[in-house]
């Protein structure tokens, strides 16, 4: 057991993972702190379910070296087995047996022996409100009971550090605020968790950090609140009715913020991120009018994710050239 | 919380035997909640001999005014576990794509236990269905005219074919992407189990095509049971239809010797 990590309960440095030509991670590093919910967030094929499958000791890096809840991935693999649990990116229980039954299964699995793999059932039927349908079949179930199943037979040791991949997606919103509030609850408990998620609103409402993945590299990395100022915050949109004055444009809005704006002149776009929203909105409204400029179109919105990436990497998330520079999440590489 | 967490400290072999049994235990369980499964499974079994007992039953002549009936019942039984890899492949794709086997994988639970459980919990299950096959067979009229030992021997080397077949099944279902493709899987199974001594007799077979037939493993296996069910068993001068007993019992050592590596392989292999 090796506990001098400096309270972090995932250390993973350099991890590349390559299938054939396809680089799923490309040296990706990623600190996350005991006691705390860390997001993972990034578009499809980011390399968020192959960080998580290297991490979980499912698949094996080709380079990199990682510490998971202060055991070796390499060297301890089956000790790091018994300190996490790993919720993948689909439900994975079994669709016949019971609830009760799964997770009487999974407990003698984990090694608790039969009369407390029924006791550690029961308990976690309870804890996941899945008491009422404990003993009808899984098929039975809604997604986000069968998503709460899925988390308790995590959960059976009471793992000191959860991977939940993608917890909510394709659930509906009651499904997925049942999933967050179990999330909640295990965070009360002291569980650490890292969960992947391509909704930026998602890693708002659960994490205290967020790593932004993208091609399998670590593009950003910081708070909500952080990420937010650089990224996600409310941002200013003209959209002009020439193609002549977009720059004209691009300098009403250069006027109000710390960041460069994003141009897109195909659309005749500006997008800026501003702080002060609406002396924001007001200023960038008085010099387009002072300068004559004709718009479509001038308002307040917040980004998508889509902006998001294309703020921090300079490419949008579907975009399959490979970015020119380094990442510049202050900037705009365009 | 009550429960005390800690894991039982024992030692791997302990393990490997009980964390297997708990899978051979998921797998009975199965059969409670859904007993029809066993039903449908052996749908495909009991509707071809029925058709070919009633249907061409009739035209049927294999030889000597043999009694067509009682060929054919363990035509049956063997084709049952001809085909038994399939749901074996069925099962492990299921597991696979629902990410069962992950959850499996990231438990410290003994990794031998995974396809160890498949393998004992799949022999039960056959088990199961000939036990359900004999009953049928019974009521049609068929009957073991052999002591009861050759009787029990005789089911052994059909459980001992269904075996061998898991470990192709589990292969197979390791290598298919997904259900559906499992599906296609039957197109392997078909001729495989019909291309032999099953329904008819090779020597009634075209040459090229009774070839074929002797020599499938399902063959030696029916030939086998048939002498000792002391039913009809119209046999050629072959050296493999002569030697069908021992037949019976090497053909599936064999193909549990190359395939039980392959699948472990492919099992590990899933961590690439
Ligand atoms: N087994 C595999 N064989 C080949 N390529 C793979 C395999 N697994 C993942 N990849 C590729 O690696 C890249 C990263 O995939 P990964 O599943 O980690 O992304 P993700 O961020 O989880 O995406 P999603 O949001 O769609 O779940 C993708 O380009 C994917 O196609
Ligand atoms: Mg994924």
């Amino acid at each position: 057991m090796n506990d001098s990590d400096g309270g972090l309960a995932v250390q993973a440095v350099g991890l590349v993972k390559r299938y054939g030509k396809v680089t799923a991670l490309d040296g990706f590093d990623l600190e996350v702190t005991r006691g705390s919910v860390h997001g993972l967030l990034g578009p499809n094929g980011a390399g968020k379910t192959t960080a998580v499958k290297i991490l979980t000791t499912l698949i094996q890096a080709d380079a990199g070296t990682a510490t998971v809840a202060g055991a070796d991935l390499r060297r301890d693999t089956q000790e790091v087995r018994r300190r996490i649990g790993l919720a993948g990116q689909y439900a994975a229980v079994d669709e016949i047996l019971t609830g009760r039954q799964n997770l009487e299964m999974f407990g003698r699995l984990f090694h608790l022996g039969s009369s407390r793999a029924r006791a550690r059932a029961a308990e976690l039927l309870e804890q996941f409100a899945l008491t009422a349908a404990a003993d009808k079949g899984v098929k039975e179930y809604s997604g986000g009971m069968r998503r709460r199943l899925d988390l308790a037979s995590s959960m059976i040791l009471a793992p000191q550090l959860m991977f939940l991949d993608e917890p909510t997606t394709g659930l509906d919103p009651r499904g997925r605020g049942e999933v967050w509030e179990a999330v909640r609850a295990l965070v009360r408990q002291g569980t650490t968790v890292l969960l992947t998620t391509q909704y930026l609103e998602e890693a708002d409402q659960l994490a205290d950090r967020i790593t932004v993945i993208d091609r399998g590299r670590r593009i950003a990395d910081g708070s909500p609140a952080e990420l937010k100022r650089q990224i996600g915050g409310d941002q200013v949109e003209v959209t002009v009715l020439e193609r002549t004055d977009v720059a004209a444009a691009e300098a009403a809005c250069a006027a109000v913020s710390e960041l460069t704006p994003l141009v897109d002149p195909d659309r005749r776009r500006v997008i800026v991120p501003v702080e002060q929203q609406l002396d924001a909105l007001a200023e960038v409204a008085r010099r387009l009018q002072a300068a004559g400029v004709e718009v479509e179109d001038v308002g307040l919105r917040r980004p998508t994710l889509d902006e998001v990436f294309l703020r921090l990497t300079g490419h949008p998330a579907e975009d399959e050239t490979p970015a020119q520079d380094e990442p510049q999440p202050e900037g705009v590489a365009r | 919380m009550t429960t005390d967490l800690r894991p039982q400290q024992r030692s791997s072999a302990y393990w490997a035997v009980v964390d297997s049994w708990t899978m051979v235990r998921r797998g009975l369980l199965y059969y409670v909640r859904q007993p029809t499964t066993i039903l449908w499974q052996l749908g495909f079994p009991i509707v071809s001999v029925l058709l070919f007992v009633y249907v061409f039953g009739s035209a049927m002549n294999i030889g000597d005014g043999a009694d067509y009936t009682s060929f054919a019942m363990p035509g049956m039984f063997a084709m049952t576990m001809a085909f038994g890899f399939m749901n074996t492949a069925y099962a492990v794709v299921l597991d696979k794509e629902k990410g069962v086997t992950d959850r499996f994988r990231s438990m410290p639970m003994a990794p031998s236990a995974v396809v160890s459980g498949r393998g004992f919990g799949d022999v039960l299950g056959a088990a199961v269905d000939l036990l359900v096959l004999a009953m049928i067979a019974l009521v049609i009229g068929w009957r073991s005219d052999g002591t009861l030992l050759e009787t029990l021997y005789a089911f052994f080397l059909l459980l001992w074919l269904r075996f061998a077949l898991i470990w192709i099944g589990i292969w197979m279902g390791l290598g298919v992407k997904n259900t559906e493709a499992a599906g296609n899987l039957f197109a392997v199974a078909f001729p495989f189990g019909m291309i032999s001594s099953v329904f008819t007799p090779p020597s009634m077979m075209p040459d090229w095509l009774g070839f074929i037939a002797m020599w499938n493993p399902v063959s030696s296996t029916a030939t086998a049971i048939r002498e000792l069910f002391g039913n009809p068993a119209p046999v050629g001068g072959s050296w493999i239809e002569q030697h069908a007993q021992l037949m019976a019992l090497v053909w599936p050592l064999l193909i549990t010797a190359i395939f039980l590596p392959m699948a472990v392989r492919r099992y590990q292999r899933l961590s690439r």
